[in-house]
């Protein structure tokens, strides 16, 4: 047992807070816009495209990964300790979604020719991704995915419509799951991964704004979209384990604890100086401060675990699951604490904490959906972890 | 960052787990809990001979492993509900010794507690909420060569299989401790009854007379030393509860694999699934939780409120853990029959112990 980080870990630590000291967006900063609603900002897209090529430029992005890959084969802390200082200093840059989710999978599952060809933009924080899973009526059911790809040729013609893509309106490329066999049983074995350009002709994005009032995520139509049978990853009909092996990176792409550490400690602070610090909220931010501390273990558990080689299986639903409800959590207190004021628009006057109160608040909402339901990441616990029977 | 156990720490846990499950079955467990003392002389002097009771205490005083060790074996001792005076010699006594203790006073009674010859016990709250310095009442008066001490102190822990007792009392300058042979003239013991079967004792000093030699540490800073002493002791009862909660929850998947309703095992239900996954989320959140508390202590660094943050989750969520076994198991697990009802008591008396989570709110906010 041992909870330190190493003397390298600690430098790089102190080496992105410097960096990020002077180029972090200083606006975002001053306003504490959270890592959740970034999108709140108008520039948002702009800022996150400046500075994801900043990260790429000093090899951030990419640290630890294979130096075969363009990596610098540093621990999965380093990422981590790369995303708690992005979280720290309100910064955007980080994509989630090519480097957390569809880097490791390509890694994972994908062949030589497509790691070559896609891990170099994603390190370079250039080419931005999004994932295209969720059908207007499959979410959590994965498995019963309807959009189709039809072999031609040398090509897959899709069509069909995807929705709550998150990023899809500003995307370079995009990973789609798709049914290339109607007739596989289970419906599961016929599902293929492929990587998709998202500037080639037939797909429209059309944006969904959430109840927030922000726009992140989109529907997704797909027109007779072309893709090259190169762009398949894992084999036809086999896509459902380059899914499986990516969710469990997805689980753990994001650090919605430090996100949550960040957001109570500016709380805190918001409270004293506004003499909102009762007994009771007192007691309230000594629990949910303790709860970070355990969201924030269980989350060191997975990254050790992947340093160690092990694929973390429940571990990392378990991660996303306490992390998530915990911030949804301290997003409720946090009106709670404001009383009436809680409920100000962001662009209210009077409005406490430059907006971010009811802002963040109405994001929290979607926490316990995104990235598999909260049930769904019980199912796994009790079932992957506990080994508990399915209910079929 | 390692979230393994070392070899040293898994030698000790199969040591525990073995001893406890050879020495240590169910009917044990309630022979004990029903006891008087709460306390076999014979199992004490066998878990003596596998030099567990000198865990934490340095070698040169007789003593074996680390903070961790200690904190490795406490979960093993709280997965099979040991009722013992362990926790009250390791943590309470010689932990307390070792903070304040001269060098002859650790060589005079460490080498005793590790040898399983001596039980210290610790008399910290006069009040039911007492582990705070303005709880503590007890006084102690100058008195020739020594002091003679007055007062009345609540949940002493293991009083009755004690050999010494460690007093904390306002002497002069402050709060100070002093440590006596617990048949010293004038004090009284009289047990308290628990539900968990833990041995708790009201002990009344009536002008008690103490050598100066029995001042431990320094007159006046004795709330220093409790401090962290209490701070040490907190991470301990944490790693009891943790290994209470991951039996618990073992024990209770068991029964639902097995239990069958409605053509299936309960276990296959969604409605008991999610109650298990947040189960497992309170058991491995508490291990990690304490363990990085543990680990903190274990290697000098500040811990108050890593070990505060520890106290007050841990607490809780294994009193969610019991409380989820018990609307699982259904009316079985509402019997004394059942072995159910000895962890739920233990787990409650133990988040209570040491002041309970009030003492550690305060360290978080």
């Amino acid at each position: 047992m041992d909870f330190a980080f190493t003397p390298e870990e600690e430098a790089f630590r102190r080496e992105v807070a410097e960096f990020l000291e002077k180029e972090a967006p200083r606006e975002y900063r001053e306003k504490k816009v959270t890592y959740f609603d970034m999108a709140s900002q108008p520039d948002w897209i702009a800022q996150h495209r400046r500075m994801a090529e900043k990260l790429g430029e000093r090899g951030w992005l990419s640290i630890h990964w294979p130096k075969e890959y363009g990596g610098q084969d540093k621990s999965p802390f380093f990422r981590l300790i790369l995303r708690e200082e992005l979280t720290r200093y309100h910064c955007p840059g980080y994509d989630s979604i090519g480097c957390g989710i569809v880097a490791p999978a390509l890694m994972l599952k994908g062949s030589e020719e497509q790691k070559k060809r896609h891990l170099p933009g994603i390190a370079s924080g250039r080419v931005m991704w999004c994932e295209t899973l969720s059908e207007p009526n499959h979410g959590s059911d994965l498995a019963a995915i309807e959009v189709f790809a039809r072999e031609e040729g040398d090509y897959f013609i899709v069509n069909g419509q995807k929705i709550w893509t998150t990023n899809a309106h500003f995307a370079d490329w995009n990973a789609l799951i798709a049914r290339t066999d109607r007739n596989a049983n289970p419906p599961y074995r016929g599902l293929t991964f492929f990587l998709l350009d998202m500037k080639t002709p037939g797909i429209t994005v059309n944006p969904i704004i959430n109840m927030a009032g922000h726009h992140e995520f989109n529907e997704v139509f797909f027109e007779d979209v072309r893709i090259p049978k190169e762009n398949v990853v894992g084999g036809v009909n086999r896509g459902w384990y380059v899914v499986m092996s990516l969710l469990d990176y997805e689980r753990t792409s994001d650090v919605a604890y430090a996100v949550a550490a960040t957001y109570l400690e500016e709380l805190e602070e918001f409270a004293r100086e506004c003499d909102l610090l009762t007994a009771a909220a007192k007691d309230r931010f000594a629990r949910l401060r303790a709860e970070c501390q355990v969201a924030r273990l269980l989350h060191y558990r997975v990254a050790w675990m992947q340093s160690q080689g092990k694929v973390p299986n429940y571990e990392s639903a378990m991660s996303k699951m306490v992390s998530f409800e915990l911030l949804q959590k301290v997003c409720r207190f946090a009106v709670e604490l404001c009383g009436e004021s809680g409920v100000l628009a962001e662009d209210s006057l009077r409005v406490p904490m430059h907006g971010r109160i009811a802002s963040c608040y109405l994001r929290s909402f979607g926490f316990s959906l995104e990235q598999g339901t909260s049930e769904i990441d019980r199912d796994v616990i009790a079932q992957r972890g506990l080994g508990l029977p399915r209910l079929r | 960052m390692d979230f393994a156990l070392n070899e040293q720490q898994e030698m000790m846990q199969t040591l525990a787990r073995d001893f406890l499950a050879g020495e240590y079955p169910e009917k044990v467990l309630r022979a004990v809990a029903e006891s008087e003392t709460g306390f076999d002389p014979r199992l004490w002097k066998k878990l003596a001979e596998t030099n567990l009771l000198g865990l934490s205490i340095p070698e040169e005083y007789g003593g074996v492993g680390d903070f961790l060790d200690l904190t490795v074996v406490l979960e093993e001792m709280g997965r099979a509900c040991f009722i013992s005076p362990f926790f009250t010699a390791v943590a309470l006594g010689a932990g307390t010794i070792l903070e304040a203790g001269s060098a002859e006073q650790k060589a005079y009674s460490l080498p005793a507690i590790a040898g399983g010859k001596s039980i210290v016990t610790l008399a910290v709250a006069e009040t039911s909420t007492g582990h705070f310095a303005e709880g503590i009442r007890s006084v102690a008066t100058r008195a020739g060569d020594g002091f003679a001490i007055s007062g009345t102190k609540l949940f002493v822990p293991d009083a009755q299989a004690a050999d010494h007792i460690i007093w904390a009392a306002r002497a002069e300058t402050g709060i100070t401790l002093f440590i006596l042979d617990i048949k010293t003239p004038g004090i009284t013991i009289r047990p308290l009854k628990t539900i968990s079967g833990e041995k708790q004792c009201e002990v009344t000093f009536e002008n008690v007379r103490v050598g100066q030699d029995q001042v431990l540490g320094y007159i006046g800073q004795g709330w220093g030393y409790l401090e962290k002493v209490l701070e040490r002791a907190s991470v301990a009862t944490c790693a009891e509860m943790v290994g209470m909660a991951d039996h618990v929850l073992r024990i209770t998947l068991d029964y639902a694999r097995e239990r069958v309703a409605f053509g299936h095992p309960i276990g296959a239900f969604q409605a008991i699934q999610h109650r298990f996954a947040d189960m497992a989320v309170d058991v491995d959140g508490s291990r990690f939780v304490t363990y990085q508390a543990a680990w903190r202590i274990n290697s000098g660094l500040p811990a108050e409120r890593e070990v505060a943050a520890a106290r007050v989750w841990v607490t809780e969520a294994c009193q969610r853990v019991v409380n989820s076994a018990h609307q699982i198991h259904g009316a079985i697990g509402f019997t004394e029959d059942h072995v159910l009802h000895f962890y739920t008591k233990k787990v409650r008396a133990r988040g209570l112990s040491l002041g309970g989570i009030g003492y550690h709110l305060g360290k978080l906010s």
